[in-house]
């Protein structure tokens, strides 16, 4: 099917067993929830549009403690409102899936495209000592088959995951291929959600944990080796061309699409450079990145931003490698040739486009 | 052989009720509004099928005291929580429990829109004129003249805006069915105030529309008052800002004296 970015995910979400949408309009991301109130109305789900996002995201907290596959979708000033939610639902331990298609801040910014999130998304955004797993994917097929994995990884640790898209990727109309509707029925059974407490003790789910035993500091412990499991067991990335490469470019979503064709450019002029594209951000695949900058002498990252994943980067390379970065605001999206002129620049030393990083 | 004596229970704790001492304060009206929504719902048949949304605020652990499932919300947002799970079990009874600072001030968006869509939800809502548990500072429900931390010299309308009545902004709407002001100083309010939980909670199993119980709660500590001085407050000044009584009724149900 084509399909734009938005419409995708909210086709994705629908197979893969999402019943309950709730948000709030904003652009660049309105497509999504547009056919979402339409698709609901087909399969027997429910589809609120909020007050505000704050309310959205709270109704996604009572439609994921009732049990249901829930989902909201936004962008960036958007997020920042939904974040009191998210920390909740960490500290909760309640499932959710929140999409972000980014556009350009601080602030009100404007609705172009922009990757300024990496930060709020990554590092929490909200209060306290909490992560939440983010997906990037380069649009396209990915959008679903990532859609399908957020609400899986969410069930499967009891945690907000997001989808870290663009403006761009929301709004690009691409082919993709949708698998079936999963059962909702052969979904893994919840012992955990609020139905009624026939037949059994009640339950409560709250975050508040006032206890003079420490039972916040458990709770808290107890969140830390969730989110060490997650760094464990679910790193995605994806290299491209990285043997032999001189230098290799670290760049996710739409920067690594536009990086990919650079790289296509730079093998003309017989320069070898390899793509390393994370894919999840936290957790961040900094054991595999590692691994690869002790075999390539040059690191250059790209960024629609100036400079946040640059610092995982960092941790990952140290100084086993000459780091560069590139990166530009966001509202404007580069030509592959401009990023082809900081991979130039980055293989050559001579920093005139981007800058190096000093360890 | 002793002769056996037959005992009839006729007064107890509600199943509803845990057996747990609770933390409120002597005099404070959350113990007598806790038993009377634990009574109603006892009395409906309700508990194994109800989930109950407790505010931020002095009832926020009110989860320590309901025996039936029970999820915080943050604060102001327990309708909007309330919501979502209602539209998950459509089958199943919703209660959310809210303060004033919860409901009317940092909530007011989502009481009034959950409202308007008719949810069918029943909210019980805890009118203290006050901000409780962070320790007597002024709440939009703050009577003219009424002291508070951070209204000291009493509530002026220039300055503070005057109070705020949200039920009867809720009246207007068409999403809501029932609204009625109680009060919990006396034996007699305390008798309307259980009829009225009741008749809320019947709107919300014939699945008429939004219903909301507003009960005049006495606060003595944050009032700096004896409990009998905070009752008699509720009866003689409160009132005054909010009288008592139906504000608004489409349920169609008789009134059976």
């Amino acid at each position: 099917m084509l399909m734009n970015g938005s419409q995708t995910v909210g086709e994705a979400a629908v197979r893969a067993g999402c019943r309950y949408y709730f948000g709030y309009p904003i652009t660049p991301q309105n497509e999504l929830p547009e056919y979402l109130s339409a698709r609901m109305l087909d399969v027997g789900g429910t589809f609120i549009q909020g007050e505000s996002e704050v309310a959205s995201i709270n109704m996604v907290l009572g439609a994921s403690v009732a049990g249901g596959r829930a989902m909201t979708s936004s962008s960036s000033p958007g997020i920042s409102l939904k974040q009191e939610g998210i920390s909740y639902m960490a500290g909760m331990e309640l499932p959710a899936v929140i999409i972000n298609m980014m556009r350009g801040g601080p602030g009100l910014g404007n609705i172009a495209p922009s990757a300024a999130d990496y930060f709020q998304a990554t590092r929490g955004g909200g209060h306290g000592d909490y992560r939440t797993p983010v997906l990037a994917p380069a649009g396209g097929q990915e959008l679903v088959d990532l859609t399908f994995a957020a609400f899986d990884l969410a069930d499967k640790y009891r945690n907000p995951v997001m989808i870290l898209g663009d403006g761009l990727m929301g709004q690009v109309m691409e082919p993709v291929i949708f698998p079936d509707f999963i059962e909702l029925a052969d979904l893994p059974k919840k012992d955990w959600i609020l139905d009624g407490c026939k037949g059994r003790e009640p339950r409560a789910i709250y975050s508040m944990l006032l206890g003079q035993q420490g039972e916040l500091y458990k709770h808290n412990l107890h969140l830390q080796e969730k989110y060490d499991r997650i760094t464990a067991e679910e790193l995605r990335w994806e290299t491209k061309g990285t043997e032999d490469a001189e230098v290799v470019v670290v760049a996710y979503g739409t920067a690594a699409r536009i990086a990919e064709s650079a790289i296509e450019e730079l093998e003309a002029e017989g320069i070898r450079a390899g793509l390393f594209r994370p894919i999840t951000l936290w957790p961040f695949p900094l054991p595999p990145l590692r691994e690869l900058s002790k075999k390539v002498p040059r690191i250059a990252v790209f960024e629609l931003s100036m400079g946040q994943m640059v610092e995982d980067v960092i941790l990952s390379v140290g100084e086993r490698a000459e780091i560069y970065f590139h990166g530009l605001p966001g509202g404007i999206i580069p030509t592959p040739a401009q990023v082809a002129g900081f991979i130039r620049s980055a293989v050559k030393g001579d920093g005139t486009v981007g800058r190096r990083i000093d360890v | 052989m002793s002769e056996q004596i037959e005992y009839t229970k006729i007064f107890g704790r509600p199943e509803s009720l845990k057996e747990t001492p609770t933390h409120y304060c002597p005099g404070c009206g959350h113990s007598v509004a806790h038993r009377l929504v634990a009574e109603c719902l006892d009395e409906l048949g309700l508990r194994e099928k109800t989930i109950g949304v407790p505010p931020v605020g002095c009832a926020v652990l009110a989860y320590n005291y309901f025996n039936f499932d029970m999820v915080e919300a943050p604060h102001g947002r327990a309708l909007a929580v309330a919501t979502g799970i209602k539209r998950v079990h459509p089958d199943k009874f919703v209660l959310t429990y809210q303060g004033d600072g919860d409901l009317a001030a940092i909530g007011t968006a989502e009481t009034i829109h959950a409202a308007n869509r008719g949810e069918r939800i029943s909210t019980i809502f805890i009118n203290n004129a006050i901000y409780g548990m962070t320790g007597g500072q002024m709440a939009p429900t703050t009577i003219l003249g009424q002291n508070a931390t951070t209204a000291p010299g009493g509530r002026d309308p220039r300055l503070h805006g005057s109070p705020i009545d949200i039920s009867r902004m809720l009246a207007v709407s068409n999403g809501v069915v029932f609204v009625e002001r109680c009060a919990l100083d006396s034996v007699k309010e305390i008798r309307k105030a259980k009829k009225a939980i009741k008749k809320a909670f019947q709107c919300q199993l014939d699945d008429l529309g939004f219903a909301l119980v507003e009960l005049l709660s006495p606060c003595p500590t944050n009032w700096k008052m004896t409990p009998k001085a905070a009752w008699d407050w509720v009866a003689e000044e409160m009132v005054k800002t909010y009288p008592l009584g139906v504000i608004k009724d489409i349920t169609g149900y008789e009134d059976k004296k």
